[in-house]
């Protein structure tokens, strides 16, 4: 659940004031507004990575303004992927096990499970560079699941992507996030992709937020 | 009688009176380019020359006692410059790559002073900061100041900003988007820079290292000024040419020169083996 009461964002340019929304635990919600409206601006205060300046944020009932990105348990796609170079796909998905200190046999069920859910098994000793734009996702979407979040934020992951691949992930990312019950906070421009996933619309006009259930 | 309609011309289509050759322009870049690389062949090439010509001279100064020491002490003392300077140029080049911060442009300036200073300068003011200063008490229980410490500080103190201006370069190039992604997956900041940060400057960190070293190889004139040029003490092979030539054996100077020019040849093939092809070009951008 993604909780937003009167929050103030001041970053770089950008000044985003009394946003309140509420995501329900479980819900896919696309976060929709005009290029330079503030999108990215508020997935990454929401997940830590640009501070708040005011109001409240709870991210599963705890208030979550004052804590570090590694303690929100919120899994991140940004739109390149941000892939680590020097990582095979295996790597990817082990990374936040291995930071938990998870047990080997433990971390390799888990691998296990990511790579048939997210269609990675004949990638996992592939490193990044040479994979096609939706394989990178996928790769970048298992990282973020790996470790079982509650919260999935993902910024524009298809944009980039052909037709093709983009079909096919939407459908992935459905399922997926039907599948582990992660609340999604999914920003995009592209009606069509919004229509075909949310839950739930939020829109950011003039600075503010306009949430709408999806018919 | 009907008119006949006229076919466009190639020219008159494309507004281009004719296909221009790329030649005159690639003529040009050859032409300019090979005036260096004529310039830096010929140096070798005559210092080659020079050292056949006297040959029995120039094998009896490499296999000097004093010679051997230099090649010793430059290895060596190059080998911990370098390193040194890693130390501090990846905290330097990393800050200054992803913060911005007051006094900013100041830190940036200070960085690149000892690139625009001339080394003789950097040699006099370590001398006089470890002479004429309160560090004096230092520099004589330790021995800096024309012991060998000083060779290794003056290398340092130079090699270092090299370094620093090229990891700076590395840390730019690497998104602080995997950084931040790390930090989302459970990392702290020291996690992050370690398991993600470091690992994808790998290459950058190879060639800030060996052009540290290339450039402590080649440093003279803050190591004539602040650790003298005493023989088997603080002679390293650059300060072996100038005694060399100082004392008229001209030959002496250009056999420890081809010497200088074989060791760098050597570490710089060693390190592109090591690194990958990409190694060296990344840094030298």
């Amino acid at each position: 659940m993604i909780q937003a009461d009167r929050l103030c964002i001041q970053a770089g340019g950008f000044h985003l004031t009394d946003l309140s929304f509420h995501v329900p635990q479980g819900a896919y919600c696309v976060l929709m507004g005009r290029t330079g409206s503030g999108k990215t601006t508020l997935l990454e205060s929401i997940c830590g990575l640009k501070p708040i300046a005011g109001g409240r944020l709870l991210l599963d009932d705890r208030d979550a303004c004052k804590l570090k990105p590694a303690a929100r348990g919120i899994g991140l796609v940004p739109q390149d992927g941000a892939l680590f170079y020097t990582m095979t796909v295996r790597q990817h998905l082990e990374f936040a096990l291995r930071i938990r200190r998870w047990n080997k046999a433990d971390i390799a069920r888990r691998i296990g499970e990511l790579a048939e859910l997210i269609e990675l098994e004949p990638l996992l000793d592939r490193r990044p560079r040479g994979l096609s734009g939706g394989e990178r996702q996928r790769v970048a979407l298992g990282r973020a699941l790996a470790f079982r979040p509650r919260i999935l934020c993902m910024d524009e992951p298809i944009s980039a992507l052909d037709d093709e691949s983009r079909n096919h992930l939407v459908g992935l990312l459905k399922r997926v996030q039907q599948d582990t019950g992660v609340t999604a906070l999914h920003v995009t421009h592209n009606r069509q992709e919004a229509d075909q996933l949310a839950d739930l619309h939020l829109q950011i006009v003039d600075g503010r937020v306009e949430q709408s259930q999806h018919a | 009688m009907t008119a006949r309609m006229r076919t466009p011309s190639q020219a008159e289509r494309t507004g281009i009176e004719k296909s221009r050759s790329d030649v005159p322009f690639y003529a040009g870049l050859g032409i300019l380019a090979s005036v260096y690389l004529v310039l830096i062949a010929s140096l070798i090439v005559a210092d080659v020359y020079y050292a056949t010509k006297e040959s029995s001279r120039v094998w009896e100064v490499l296999a000097s006692p004093e010679i051997r020491y230099a090649i010793k002490l430059s290895l060596i003392s190059c080998s911990i410059s370098a390193i040194a300077s890693l130390w501090v140029a990846v905290p330097i080049g990393y800050l200054m790559s992803r913060y911005t911060f007051r006094g900013k442009l100041v830190v940036d300036a200070l960085l690149d002073i000892p690139i625009f200073l001339p080394p003789l300068v950097v040699g006099l003011s370590l001398l006089i900061l470890f002479r004429q200063t309160f560090l004096y008490r230092v520099d004589d229980a330790l021995l800096i100041s024309l012991h060998i410490p000083a060779v290794i500080l003056a290398q340092f103190s130079v090699s270092s900003a090299f370094a620093v201006r090229s990891l700076r370069e590395t840390f730019d190039e690497i998104s602080p988007r995997s950084e931040q992604v790390a930090l989302t997956l459970g990392c702290s900041r020291s996690q992050a820079f370690w398991s993600v940060v470091m690992p994808e400057a790998r290459h950058g960190l190879l060639t800030a290292g060996t052009l540290a070293w290339a450039r402590s190889f080649g440093e003279f004139g803050p190591i004539l000024i602040f650790a003298g040029s005493t023989r088997m003490r603080t002679e390293v092979l650059p300060v072996s040419v100038h005694l060399e030539h100082s004392s008229g054996n001209t030959a002496g100077a250009v056999g420890v020169s081809l010497l200088m020019v074989v060791v760098a040849v050597i570490v710089l093939v060693v390190v592109r083996l090591l690194g990958g092809s990409d190694t060296l070009g990344r840094g030298f951008k």
